[in-house]
């Protein structure tokens, strides 16, 4: 079963000057991640937003757990939990304050808002930090704060707008954690970012958007596959170009890709044309900087689908080196 | 709808939490109006003629209370931008709760911090002469109105805080609004020396009529500053009451209809 469905979404701002969203559809599996990948202003936040009823498309539908988002906003706001780019909680307040606040806004009542707050603050290892204000927390508790502000009435489905972007990576290790435990708890979460590792990390399947619409759907492995398999990718001196080329053109019967001194090619054996590759590089007595097989990265499926690296603001040029190699 | 009050309730306690964690919140919403009594009072007290009993202090105190509570617009303003682009009134507008509930919660807890500040000038005033000379139900009458005054500007403030991103930009453009109509105005210096289109200006300014409100109320007798036989200086009670009468009646619904539909 879907648990969130959004058909042909448009919206448009300043009287359709600007396309935030051109035809955007996309679902999620009951249970599942759904990652949506893209750079900034690909859409990503405007689909969150209308999916959490904060905003109206232009045109198109949208169901939460198959109800209608804009017809019965209020009924969707019940089930789903929410947290966006920033730490949207009252910083002159505790974090204790925060969710017993949001509690009560959930009609909690008295007592169990104070009971919830207490366990989440437990759960997320802020119990020593509830009793000071948020303006003292550091980003990664922040935003801990700020997920366990939208897990107040353990909504099933949660929609996490970058939540990591801004964080340090141990702040960003943490998160993942956490985002994990949810859904092995169950939870069925649509999660934007633009870290094509973080996608890979914690989604079941991804939704590449770029300019308001879906260019590119499925598990991070058959989007890799997509661009192609492994490379084999050495780097030799100046002097060395030539030979090494020869090598790798013999061993992996494809043609090479030259980019300042390092070699690539696609390799269909793996390792095996890895160490042929030593061996022979070895017997020309040439001794590479650096030699490995390289996965092709979520990078270079974003390279591939769009002709602009992710990070990037779209304007600019593309002719750059790619980013992202592990 | 039926949670509303305890909505209402939840958001306007907020901001009195807010008050209780950062107290200098407090401290400098009242350290302002007060220095503008110990300004006015000892700089300006001197030098203004007044054949008022008690001296300008008397005709100054009203003028600052009003002045004080016109801030209101800017204040909610402010807060409500600030919430904004912090992302918690999109928090908010994600929860299941009643619509209105976060901006009434807000002017509310403007309202409730008006009443802290009002005594705290009001004790100032205290301080350096003031002595409403009506007795109890009128004096209390006059703070019903600086009150009431207050909160139909916080609904101004809502729509304008609604409508500007960004707080600085709030800021500047609640002080932009509030100094003029605070100054073209009979609060702190007779209009009789303006140029005549300010005179008349002045003499309709909201600001005006209730600080000739408030002083009637205080039981003085000198109405100075309003064009004599004008309409709004002869009932200055009725013309403020039917400007908050009309600042609400505009600006609720407006305020509401713009939180519903307000999109980024």
């Amino acid at each position: 079963m879907k648990s969130v469905i959004a058909e042909n979404l448009v919206k448009t701002y300043r009287k359709g000057e600007v396309v935030a969203l051109n035809d955007l559809s996309l679902d999620v599996e009951e249970g599942t991640v759904l990652g949506v990948l893209g750079p900034n202003g690909a859409g990503k936040t405007t689909t969150v937003r209308i999916l959490a009823t904060l905003i109206k498309p232009d045109s198109g539908h949208a169901t939460v757990a198959g109800i209608d988002v804009i017809k019965n906003p209020d009924k969707v706001r019940e089930l789903i939990g929410l947290s966006g780019q920033y730490a949207a909680v009252d910083e002159t307040l505790t974090g204790w304050d925060n969710l017993v606040m949001f509690g009560r806004l959930y009609h909690l009542g008295r007592q169990p808002s104070i009971d919830r707050a207490n366990e989440l603050l437990e759960r997320f290892d802020l119990t020593e930090a509830a009793r000071r204000p948020i303006k003292t927390y550091s980003g990664g508790m922040r935003r801990r704060l700020d997920l366990a502000a939208s897990l107040i009435v353990k909504p099933k489905i949660l929609f996490l707008d970058e939540p990591t972007t801004g964080l340090d990576p141990r702040g960003r290790q943490d998160m993942w954690g956490v985002i994990q435990d949810l859904v092995q708890g169950g939870v069925t979460l649509l999660l934007t970012t633009q870290y094509l590792e973080e996608a890979d990390q914690l989604a079941n399947e991804i939704a590449v958007i770029d300019r308001g619409t879906v260019i590119a759907r499925g598990t991070s492995d058959a989007l890799k596959k997509q661009v192609g398999g492994e490379r084999l990718e050495i780097t030799v001196e100046n002097s060395d170009i030539a030979v090494a080329q020869g090598i790798v053109a013999r061993i992996s019967g494809n043609s090479t890709h030259l980019d300042l001194r390092t070699i690539s090619a696609p390799v269909s054996t793996g390792s095996v044309a890895l160490m042929d590759t030593l061996r022979a590089l070895d017997e020309a007595k040439i001794h590479p900087l650096d030699i490995g097989l390289k996965r092709p990265s979520l990078d270079d499926v974003f390279l591939s689908l769009t002709g602009h690296v992710a990070e990037e603001i779209v304007e600019e040029p593309v002719k750059k080196k790619r980013g992202g190699k592990k | 709808m039926k949670y509303l009050i305890g909505d209402v309730l939840t958001i306007t306690k907020r901001q009195l939490l807010q008050l209780a964690r950062v107290p200098e919140i407090l401290v400098f919403s009242t350290i302002q109006p007060v220095m503008f009594v110990l300004l006015f009072r000892f700089v300006f007290g001197g030098s203004i003629a007044s054949d008022q009993p008690g001296g300008y202090v008397q005709l100054l105190m009203p003028g600052i209370f009003v002045q004080t509570v016109a801030f209101t617009l800017a204040s909610t303003a402010i807060g409500l931008a600030e919430d904004m682009k912090k992302g918690l009134i999109d928090r908010f507008r994600s929860l299941p709760i009643s619509r209105g509930a976060v901006i009434i919660g807000r002017t509310f807890g403007d309202a409730l911090l008006n009443i802290l500040v009002l005594t705290v000038m009001a004790l100032a005033g205290f301080a350096v002469g003031w002595r409403p000379t009506s007795g109890i139900v009128q004096t209390t009458l006059a703070f019903l109105f600086l009150f009431m005054f207050g909160y139909a500007l916080s609904w101004i403030g809502i729509l304008v805080g609604l409508s500007v991103k960004e707080a600085r930009t709030v800021q500047s453009v609640g002080f932009l609004v509030t100094f003029p109509l605070t100054f073209l105005s009979n609060a702190f210096a007779p209009t009789t020396g303006m140029p005549r289109a300010l005179q008349y200006f002045a003499e309709w300014n909201p600001v005006s009529t209730m600080v000739a409100a408030c002083r009637q109320l205080f039981g003085l007798t000198n109405q100075f500053g309003a064009t004599k036989d004008s309409w709004p200086s002869q009932y200055p009670l009725e013309t403020s009451l039917l400007y908050m009468v009309l600042l609400m009646v505009i600006f609720i619904p407006l305020s509401i209809r713009k939180y519903k539909n307000y999109s980024n």
